[in-house]
């Protein structure tokens, strides 16, 4: 009976309109996590301890290039988008492979940063201000790469079952967490890596 | 094909046009500091001015968030979150420098 | 391969942890017995551990509550034993017990007892009070579970597989860091505490979600009870306050498993910090504990006085007060760390602004009952005594808001005093009152109420032979957590307060023999009308206990207080014509195993086995990845099933009544 196959493409409209809302709230929550970071860093400035200040562990260029590539990779990701929403199937797993790439090379910047700092002795354990620095862009790494991961798992369901409602559903949640920590980023280099170098 | 939770205005417009003001957001800041032209004081003022507007347009052009085709529970969601974290990270930097300041620290 | 784990966890070094240990053992042992005896395990992995449906989460939640409240209950018959007799040296609990008893009483008090217990009523009556069929996320609710449980067992594993923390609820730096609290029990507390707050967070969203959407037609916001009013502020707190818990608790595990310096003493930590950032969360929990037993008390206050409650705006917007101001006053429990006068004095009135809206309450209760035909029913004799007896703890908070003050009662027994004033008259009694007003509702027949008066007066005067002593010791200068002393004159006071404890076991037991008589009685105490109160609000219109999709058909809401509405109208027990079918969450196991590997990740943490840490973890991962690919999560009931259903809870009736008519 259509009445019915109407009321449960409603119902499932509806469900996954709740399932965007719900998201958008854990995506607050996340923000509030992160502003506790912030604040802890900040707070840790001064706790040195004797070991090397921000100025002597940032690089410039660096930020810049990681900036670059998370930037570019949420264009991206906004064409992946876009292209879900045509239906283009192999544009979606296209634009969601650059994505994961720009991902990819954002994470492996990071972490040669670290390595880099940990290999001079200057890792978490060395100071308070170091603890606080990598447990904030620590933090931010780790849901980048799993948002990479997520970006894995989707590229599956594009290719196994297709463009369907519900995986539609789950890349706009993506598309949300993906946009999100972009922002955190752009917090990260305003607060850390910019004043961090001046 | 409909998606329920996709707010209008997805367009290649919107996305160029967010991604091109986010690089000169992106620029300005970095440029400043990398050059060290303005006083110290300056450059963080235009550093966290900046921030927030590129926030803003990361919001509106790459999430879609507008007063019209966003629900108001996720607005309000929004504007509560920034007041939280107004609260707790600015009443932790002021207690906390209130106490570094009594301590000596 | 087993980390740091060795034979030396085994709690032999003291009787007193022996017994501990056995009596948690054979409690499981017990459990898992009798399982399989019955050969219950398919009907209770089907029926209940796999169950996505919020009746009977909230259920297991209540029953996770009432087995720690016993658990934290033997903790703190302990300390009052110990605090009676310790006047120079008298106690006798070995050295280092003390410390792990009042950690593990606050610990599982706040965590795996109160938090629990109004979570499980949330679950069970907030998506019938808005004639939902369930929450929005069925199966992040048994996630929610599953991982608090998890957290619950690590703590009562600790018991039998080394040691609980010594550094109290709140574990603070420099104490807890890994240099004093260098064995396991910290990591206990850390684990417990940050899987379990998974899982309220997650909670916190999932009602947020739910109250927001799934609300009936024509249900807005100020026609909703009270009770959900006060959900949606808690869903707010928790979702929003739990981050700061998160984030303090990793911290302190990164200080504690990695060197890290956050809260050290020394090389550039801020052990401050941890206070302040503990308290962000710290406060805001305590509001997430009171305000559902608010709400209930405004439900029961309205149905046992036959009024609609006074007032139902100023309520709301008190609760919505209440909530938004618990982000602003943290800094009050921690007056005493050095802050200038101008910050205690901003948190100070902060403080004391908080305490106007819940008068506001107070009053609007007072006046729902003046002229109305009082019911003297267990739940309002809780309320009653609520009432009463948290003005004065509430009181002592505005005395406590003043930082001069607090300077002298900080971390005295005064304050000790105070919050048990809060806790146990404002929430505990609140989640009493409700498990009696609606465990009909739950399991299909009443609670008998000769036992469950007894029960109240043995707990009300229990209460206060235990904690108003408290107040003066305080005031006498008596510090908290104190396993010995040797001031003669506190130790009369500590005595009857330790007859007090006493006191709130025998309330304790007449609660069980409650429980025990009516479930032989029930035949005799069942309700068949689903409306045994003849309440107000739109749970008393569902079966009892409900279908699982709670409404047939979502029922249509006109009015503040809908049911009584719909009653009045006549229009509450006609049964519709025509059924549609329904759509229903499957079982998932996916929050079991979860919860399962959870609590093995957490024991892997505490003791070192990296290698399980990061399979569990692995694991975890790939349950959750397999669940996000499942397009297959519901089912749907026909129309005729759902016929089915409805004509056995309407067929006594039917042959004593006509069809469509009000009896």
């Amino acid at each position: 009976m259509s009445a019915a196959v109407d009321m449960r493409e409603n119902e499932e409209q509806v469900l996954h309109a709740e399932r965007a809302f719900g998201f958008w709230i854990y995506l607050m929550t996340d923000a509030i996590l992160f502003a506790l970071l912030f604040a802890t860093y900040i707070v840790m400035l001064p706790g040195t301890a004797g070991g090397p200040e921000a100025k002597a562990l940032f690089s410039l260029p660096r930020a810049a290039g990681e900036t670059a590539l998370l930037l570019v990779s949420s264009l991206t990701f906004g064409l992946a988008t876009l292209a879900m929403l045509a239906g283009r199937k192999q544009a979606v797993l296209g634009w969601l492979a650059v994505t994961f790439l720009l991902g990819l090379g954002f994470v492996a910047m990071e972490l040669s940063e670290f390595a880099g700092m940990i290999a001079l002795d200057n890792g978490p354990e060395r100071s308070g201000f170091l603890s606080a620095f990598f447990a904030l862009v620590g933090t931010h790494g780790l849901h980048v790469s799993m948002g990479m991961l997520w970006i894995v798992v989707m590229a599956a369901q594009v290719m196994i079952k297709g463009l369907t409602v519900p995986v539609g559903s789950r890349l706009f949640r993506l598309g949300l967490f993906w946009h999100f920590l972009d922002i955190v980023w752009v917090g990260i280099f305003s607060i850390v890596y910019l004043p961090g170098v001046m | 094909m409909e998606h329920a939770g996709i707010g209008h205005g997805h367009s290649l417009k919107n996305y160029l046009v967010g991604f091109t003001l986010a690089i000169v957001l992106t620029a300005i800041p970095f440029a400043l500091v990398a050059m060290g032209v303005l006083p110290r004081t300056t450059t963080f003022v235009i550093v966290a001015v900046a921030a927030v507007a590129q926030i803003l347009v990361h919001l509106r052009f790459f999430l879609n968030l507008g007063f019209a085709t966003t629900p108001r529970e996720n607005l309000l969601a929004l504007v509560f979150a920034a007041v939280l974290i107004f609260l707790m990270v600015g009443g932790s930097l002021w207690i906390m420098f209130d106490l570094d300041y009594r301590h000596g620290m | 391969m087993l980390g740091r784990l060795t034979i030396d966890a085994l709690p032999l070094y003291s009787w007193v942890a022996m017994s501990g240990a056995a009596v948690t053992v054979l409690g499981g042992v017990c459990v898992f017995a009798l399982l399989t005896w019955f050969r219950k395990w398919g009907y209770f992995w089907t029926e209940w551990f796999t169950s996505v449906d919020h009746k009977r989460i909230g259920i297991m939640y209540i029953a996770l509550a009432l087995l720690m409240l016993v658990r934290g209950f033997v903790d703190a018959l302990m300390m009052r034993g110990q605090q009676a007799f310790a006047l120079n040296d008298g106690g006798y609990l070995p050295p280092g017990h003390f410390d792990q008893v009042f950690s593990s009483h606050g610990t599982i008090m706040i965590f795996f007892m109160a938090m629990p217990f109004l979570t499980g009523l949330v679950n069970i009556v907030v998506p019938q009070q808005i004639g939902a069929r369930d929450v929005a996320f069925p199966f992040l609710n048994s996630v929610s579970f599953w991982l608090t449980a998890a957290g619950a067992g690590l703590v009562l594993v600790s018991l039998v597989i080394g040691r609980f923390s010594t550094a109290g609820w709140t574990a603070y730096p420099p104490y807890s860091g890994i240099g004093t609290s260098p064995g396991v029990g910290v990591d206990y507390w850390l684990w417990a505490v940050l899987i379990s707050g998974v899982g309220s967070t997650l909670t916190g969203i999932n009602f947020l979600v739910t109250i927001l959407k799934r609300r009936a037609p024509g249900l807005t916001l100020m026609r909703m009870p009270l009770f959900t009013w006060t959900a949606l502020c808690v869903s707010v707190l928790m979702a929003f306050a739990f981050p700061a818990l998160t984030v303090v608790a990793a911290l302190l595990g990164l200080d504690r498993i990695f060197g890290m310096h956050f809260f050290t003493n020394a090389d550039g930590g801020n052990m401050m910090n941890y206070a302040n950032l503990f308290w962000i969360w710290g406060h805001p929990e305590v509001y997430i504990l009171i305000l559902p037993a608010f709400g209930i008390y405004s439900e029961v206050v309205a149905t046992f006085s036959g009024k609609p409650l006074f007032g139902y705006r100023s309520l709301v917007y008190a609760t919505a007060v209440i909530a938004i101001l618990s982000f602003t006053v943290w800094l009050h429990h921690f007056f005493t760390m050095g802050a200038s006068a101008n910050v205690n004095a901003v948190f100070g009135m902060a403080t004391m602004i908080i305490a106007v809206p819940t008068g506001v309450k107070i009053f609007d209760w007072l006046f729902t009952m003046y002229r109305g035909r009082i019911v003297f029913h267990p739940a309002m004799l809780w309320t009653l005594g609520f009432i009463v007896t948290f003005v004065i703890g509430g009181v002592t908070g505005v005395l406590l808001a003043i930082p001069p003050v607090d300077y002298l009662m900080h971390n005295t027994t005064f304050l000790v005093a105070h919050f048990h004033n809060m806790l146990i008259p404002g929430a505990l009694f609140g989640f009493f009152a409700g498990v009696q007003y609606w465990f009909p509702k739950a399991f299909g027949f009443r609670l008998e109420t000769k036992w469950g008066v007894r029960a109240f007066w043995f707990w009300i005067s229990g209460f206060y032979c235990a904690f108003m002593p408290l107040y003066l010791l305080g005031m006498l200068g008596m510090p908290r957590r104190m396993e010995r002393y040797d001031i003669a004159e506190w130790q009369p006071y500590l005595i009857v307060a330790a007859i007090g404890a006493l006191l709130v076991l025998a309330g304790i037991v007449c609660m069980v023999v409650q429980f025990v008589v009516s479930v032989r009685n029930r035949e005799a105490l069942r309700d068949g009308t689903g409306d045994p109160w003849n309440g107000r609000t739109m749970e008393w219109a569902t079966a009892s206990p409900p279908a699982p999709y709670n409404f047939a058909v979502i029922p249509q809401v006109h009015e503040l207080d809908a049911f009584h509405d719909l009653k009045a109208r006549g229009l509450a027990a006609q049964r519709p014509e025509h059924y549609e079918p329904i759509t229903m969450p499957r079982n998932s196991m996916i929050g079991v195993l979860l919860g399962a590997f959870g609590f093995a990740l957490g024991f892997a943490m505490v003791w070192h086995i990296w290698w399980l840490a990061v399979a569990c973890g692995l694991v975890m991962l790939g349950a959750v990845i397999t669940r996000a690919c499942n397009d297959d999560a519901e089912f749907t009931l026909s129309a005729e099933e759902v016929r089915a259903i409805e004509d056995q809870r309407y067929a006594p009736r039917d042959g004593a009544t006509a069809a469509g008519v009000v009896s």
